[in-house]
């Protein structure tokens, strides 16, 4: 035990107490210093830290030992023997065990007093109320479905009085930490105040694609020929199997694909690494990227939590590849965006049908003919479709039901699209009260 | 923030009286999208689209194609699309499901048509990919293969072409390889 024992050293929360024992030009709005903040970060401060990879150990090291006794980790993955040089949490006798546990497990080893609780599994198999039970997620993730659904689900929590003021406590503060060789990128997203992650979603590039045809008949570059076998060959030669990249038996016959594909058109280059970092989307990782971008993640966490310091606004880049570069960006919010926005509060009849609603929103000043025929949609389930004509005919019935039937007793987000329409059409449905305004339809409707 | 957090029990209240309705199924922002796209879909006669997963699934549909004009006159060629949940930041997935003598569109349903992988752009849309395929069908291309021998004849021999297409159309054997009839 002894020096490793943390817990109980004395001074061992000397740094974090100067952020918090000792008021600032600098504190975060409400700030008010007190040994409280500190019972509170150890003792109920919940966060959950998604991705225990290259970023994941950086962040999940960085969280404990700044202070957070909570912290919850979530990774589908298991260790491979690629990750050792980077994820430090992990050793050579880890490999093939699950990501999440491992670290869980190495973590609490090192720093006393925090728990940290594994979850072996994939994003989408929690319910959306494991993750309400979070003050704070912090992103370790390296690819953008992940971040996409994600957000998706916190932007979902967001609810909004019946003037369109936001209830701050459905506020799932996000910090997102994404790198790539020497770059990286560290965000706050406060979903319904700072951009969502899909506000910036242009923000990714696009994927380098290659022509199929450039792949079946002119390939130039190692690259190329690894393409072909994973695109071409496998569906040809194992028509009946799926290709798994982590099945290294389905790894190595690729590159062996490639290289002969390789030797034919007289390219150098395909090697297995190679292969592997074409077919799963591969690029080298860098230690000290992960652990600057981590450390900034780790940061802007412990102010949101504390308020010590005002936040990130709201993008921070970094680049390495000539010295150290730096610069922070804040982004705005798209407000048509068709996660995080409000949408159009419109006020409608429970008893009024689909049909009826929607004769109210085409009527309505606000849309002033954008709409001529709109299709409308709620959480996954298309209410009407006004083409094709397939679709039309399936939705039909809709038409004559009333919306509380549609949306439920408390109204709700549709969305609606129409040819005018430059994007998709949020439109937050309020159930007027029918007993107490008589004329609900009449007030809110036409106008 | 930290009085955001006090906030907390006031957001355990409201999950309460959230308890007893059923799960909703999350929707992806390409989901969103596809669903603008769907709605607006203008297709022409030759041209028709089936959902197999019923009317809430419009990630997984099916393009059929008549053409009625060029060497593919009269064929019928379903086309199987897969939207990815990030759509439209990346292009839908495409497949012909059927087997077709066709320069651009190889023996396993590959299609090369440049809108789908290198040339993609989020402003383009479900409707701009049917428009590709159906000028695939008016105007194979020889220059960029995927079916080196139908590219080939297409290129030295368009006659021989022509006659290759009707007879695979009709069922038949082109080159070695057997075409189910699709007329």
């Amino acid at each position: 035990m002894g020096a490793m024992d943390t817990g109980n050293m004395e001074g061992r929360w000397r740094d974090l107490d100067y952020l918090l024992l000792r008021q600032g030009n600098i504190v975060g709005p409400g700030f008010e210093p007190a040994p409280e903040i500190r019972d509170f970060l150890q003792d109920d401060f919940k966060v959950l830290v998604i991705g225990a990879g290259g970023l994941g150990c950086e962040l999940l090291k960085d969280l404990a030992l700044s202070g957070f006794g909570h912290i919850d980790v979530i990774d589908m993955d298991t260790i491979d023997v690629s990750n050792l040089n980077r994820q430090f949490l992990f050793r050579m006798h880890d490999v093939g065990k699950p990501k999440a546990t491992v670290a869980a497990e190495r973590v609490m080893k090192r720093v006393k007093g925090v728990t940290v609780i594994p979850h072996h599994c994939r994003i989408e198999e929690k319910p959306d109320e494991f993750y309400k039970d979070f003050h704070i997620i912090v992103l370790g993730l390296d690819s953008l479905e992940a971040r996409s659904y994600i957000n998706s689900v916190v932007c979902s929590f967001l609810e909004y009085d019946a003037d369109g003021t936001l209830d701050m406590s459905t506020i799932k503060p996000m910090v997102d930490g994404g790198t790539e060789g020497f770059k990286g990128h560290a965000r706050v997203i406060l979903p319904g105040v700072t951009p969502c992650f899909h506000c910036t979603l242009w923000l990714f590039p696009p994927q380098t694609t290659f022509p199929l045809c450039t792949l079946a008949e002119t390939p130039r570059s190692p690259a190329h020929c690894i393409e072909y076998a994973h695109l071409i060959q496998w569906g040809q030669e194992r028509t009946s199997e799926t290709f798994d990249a982590d099945n290294p038996e389905h790894m190595k016959w690729m590159y062996e694909q490639a290289l002969k594909r390789a030797e034919q058109f007289n390219i150098s280059g395909v090697t297995y690494s190679l292969t592997q970092g074409v077919v799963k989307n591969i690029i080298p990782a860098i230690a000290s990227t992960n652990a600057i971008i981590a450390a900034s993640c780790s940061l802007e966490a412990l102010k949101i939590a504390t308020m010590c310091s005002s936040g990130m606004d709201n993008y921070m880049m970094y680049v390495g590849t000539q010295g150290v570069y730096t610069h922070t960006v804040s982004y705005e919010k798209d407000m048509s965006c068709i996660v995080c926005s409000l949408g159009v509060p419109v006020h409608a009849d429970a008893d009024s049908t689909l049909d009826q609603f929607m004769k109210q929103l085409i009527a309505d000043d606000r849309f002033s003919g954008k709409l001529s025929k709109p299709s409308v949609s709620h959480l996954g389930e298309n209410l009407y479709m006004a083409a094709p004509p397939i679709l039309e005919e399936m939705t039909r019935e809709n038409l004559s039901k009333s919306l509380v039937e549609l949306l439920g007793e408390k109204g709700g987000t549709v969305n609606v699209n129409d040819k005018k329409l430059a994007g998709v059409l949020r439109v937050q449905v309020a159930f007027s009260d029918a007993a107490s305004e008589p004329n609900a339809m009449d007030t809110a409707g036409a106008g | 923030m930290i009085n955001l957090f006090s906030l907390k029990k006031k957001q355990e209240a409201a999950k309460e009286a959230n308890d007893g309705r059923p799960p909703v199924k999350k929707q992806s922002a390409g989901e969103l999208r596809v669903q603008k796209d769907i709605s607006e879909l203008v297709l022409s006669k030759t041209t028709s689209i089936t959902f197999p997963n019923g009317k809430n699934d419009l990630l997984n549909f099916e393009i059929t194609i008549k053409p009625d004009e060029g060497y593919y006159t009269g064929g019928t060629f379903v086309f199987s699309f897969s939207i990815p949940t990030i759509y439209p930041h990346e292009a839908p997935k495409v497949k012909c499901k059927t087997k077709v003598y066709h320069p651009n569109i190889d023996l396993e349903g590959n299609v090369c048509l440049n809108i789908l992988r290198e040339d993609w752009k989020p402003v383009l849309s479900i409707s701009s990919i049917i428009y590709g395929l159906q000028y695939l069908f008016l105007d194979p291309n020889h220059d960029d293969p995927l079916n080196h021998e139908a590219a080939e004849v297409l290129r030295d021999n368009p006659r021989q072409f022509e006659s290759n297409v009707k007879r695979s159309l009709a069922g038949g054997y082109v080159g070695g390889h057997h075409f189910p009839r699709c007329i």
